[in-house]
């Protein structure tokens, strides 16, 4: 049977990710169709059909449907999901809030989270915040799956040429009303995705210090990062905490200053592709993970790494 | 107005994770255990409400080995003012706990229902939603501020663009982020204090729900091992590096 991916979008544009888990629906079954559900979502549901992959997009409008509620969203999906053996979504915080209100209705165990489709009904996933992972096979009869985007690729945006179809759009759910939203403005990339993350630790000593972590996040284009332990001290608001009780980061390139390397911190960050520490005390743990470590004081080595950035004639965005 | 809590006894997020040998799962004997941390969050939460003179009571619930007792307890030490331990044994997947909890809601009529919004040992972030699914009440996941207005809560919740604020209509199901509060600490008078206060103890048998895992877990492995890196001895080589071999910046 096939599989039905939700999209995510912002009724104008798809999010990025749904093109990452169009890609793992595709891991699945070759027959991948599309749910959007929205207000005036038009052009969004044209971007989809022309999404690799996407055999069949299924467009689902209402008034009430302008603003994600999950509650609304869910009985749709429980309606469309006869057709169909899996349903996909990203598990970002889209997913993670409707699919598991999907997978109760019907009766399902969800398997979140995954990095990797072993079979159709067998799965990778991350646990205890990727300090192991567990492979683990699903007996339900309907799966329901969230996939981590930054496993999988995104998938090409053209191409496609899906069929649109227009569904039903079920009953309003009405205990819970939407009331803002407030997007975070910043010319700086997302913590959870940037592709460059510099963080700070107990060792910037100060919050006022962590203008050098500032300055050479804006160099690299990248996010900010920082340990439990600096935002413990107050040096930085806890909305940028990497860590198992923090934030899960995967970037190209995390730098970390100043931290020691708590198990806690290296849980949230030693899936990155490269990572470089500076840190004064050779013996820190950070430096067991680290591709590039650089035993310095970073009130002298960050300065530096300016200054060296400067020299260079491109910086990769 | 009653506030239900959903608490986790999970191995304590300092503690580092070692995968059994035969690749069965990770290892649990003689590890510290706690109570997963957004669950504190979870308590606090109600607690404050409470002193606040919005809630007439608060009570802990636990899912899973007797031990869990004691992540009841400290939820007692900390303020809740009555506890239930649900005993089960092995795994009990989300949708089971949720099943549980369902039952446990029937029982004692709360008017909110707390609790973390992940657990720290399986990650899942499902329990809180599929709540809500099976009493059809609202959900606000990831809450990071919680008002009471009327009978209704405006909760503000933390998504991946920013920060999102919904108004649901009690009963309600609330799955907390750590940036909702600063969870306090049990002071010593009312650790012992909390040893007067009663625990029920049910057996999720007692409650008529097929809890039987829906997941096989084939096996459990180690992460894939970094391999070693090496040392730079200047600032200038750290960048070529990072230029040149790295190809990052």
């Amino acid at each position: 049977m096939s599989v039905l991916l939700i999209a995510e979008h912002n009724n104008k544009e798809l999010r990025p990710f749904t093109l990452n888990a169009a890609t793992a629906a595709s891991h699945i079954d070759n027959d991948v169709h599309a749910v959007i559900i929205g207000h005036n979502c038009e052009e969004a549901a044209k971007a989809l059909s022309k999404l690799e992959f996407i055999k069949k997009v299924i467009q689902v409008e209402a008034a009430y449907y302008e603003n994600f509620v999950a509650e609304n969203f869910a009985p749709v999906i429980v309606k469309l999901a006869d057709n169909y053996s899996h349903i996909i979504s990203s598990a970002n915080t889209f997913g993670k809030n409707l699919m598991p209100r999907i997978a109760a209705a019907l009766d399902t165990s969800q398997i979140s989270d995954i990095t990797k489709v072993i079979a159709p009904d067998t799965f990778l996933r991350p646990i205890y915040a990727g300090n192991a992972f567990a492979t683990v096979k699903s007996k339900d009869e309907k799966k329901c799956v969230t996939i981590r985007p930054t496993s999988f690729d995104a998938c090409e945006s053209t191409g496609g040429s899906a069929s649109i179809e227009k569904a039903e759009a079920s009953e309003e759910f009405s205990k819970t009303k939407f009331v803002k939203r407030e997007e975070v403005k910043s010319d700086r990339p997302e913590l959870g995705t940037a592709r460059v993350v510099v963080s700070g630790g107990r060792g910037m000593q100060s919050g006022d210090n962590f203008k050098l972590i500032t300055s050479l996040a804006d160099k690299l284009n990248a996010a900010i990062g920082a340990s439990r332990a600096a935002v413990d001290a107050g040096y930085i608001s806890n909305d940028h905490q990497v860590g198992q009780t923090g934030k899960v980061v995967v970037p190209d390139l995390y730098i970390a200053v100043g931290i020691s390397g708590a198990i806690q911190h290296l849980a949230g960050m030693k899936e990155s592709k490269v990572i470089v520490a500076i840190n004064k005390d050779g013996e820190a743990p950070i430096f067991s993970v680290a591709d590039y470590g650089l035993e310095a004081d970073l009130f002298e080595a960050v300065p530096q790494f300016l200054e060296e950035l400067n020299k260079l004639n491109t910086i990769q965005k | 107005m009653k506030i239900l809590v959903a608490v986790k006894r999970v191995i304590d997020y300092n503690v580092q994770i070692r995968v059994k040998e035969d690749n069965s799962g990770v290892v649990t004997d003689n590890v510290k255990m706690s109570t997963n941390p957004p669950d504190d969050n979870a308590i606090e939460e109600a607690v404050k409400i409470k002193e606040a003179g919005k809630a007439t009571e608060v009570v802990a619930v636990s899912i899973g080995e007797e031990k869990a007792q004691e992540t009841v307890r400290k939820a007692l030490a900390v303020g809740a003012d009555r506890g239930i331990l649900v005993k089960t044994e092995g795994v009990v997947e989300p949708l089971s706990v949720s099943k549980l909890l369902q039952k446990i809601v029937e029982k004692e009529k709360p008017d909110l229902v707390f609790m973390g919004k992940q657990a720290i040992d399986d990650d899942c972030n499902q329990t809180g939603q599929m709540l809500s699914a099976l009493l059809n009440w609202p959900q606000a996941t990831f809450a990071s501020k919680i008002e009471i207005k009327d009978g209704k809560l405006e909760v503000t919740r933390e998504i991946d663009e920013g920060l999102e604020t919904i108004e649901i209509n009690v009963p309600a199901i609330v799955t907390c982020d750590l940036r909702l509060n600063e969870p306090r600490y049990a002071s010593l008078p009312n650790i012992m204090k909390a040893k007067k206060k009663p625990i029920e103890q049910l057996n999720a048998s007692d409650l008529g729900v097929d809890i039987s895992p829906r997941i096989e877990q084939i096996k459990v492995e180690e992460p894939p091992k970094r391999k070693a890196g090496i040392k730079v001895s200047s600032v200038s080589e750290l960048v070529q590096k990072l230029k040149n071999e790295a190809k990052v910046i």
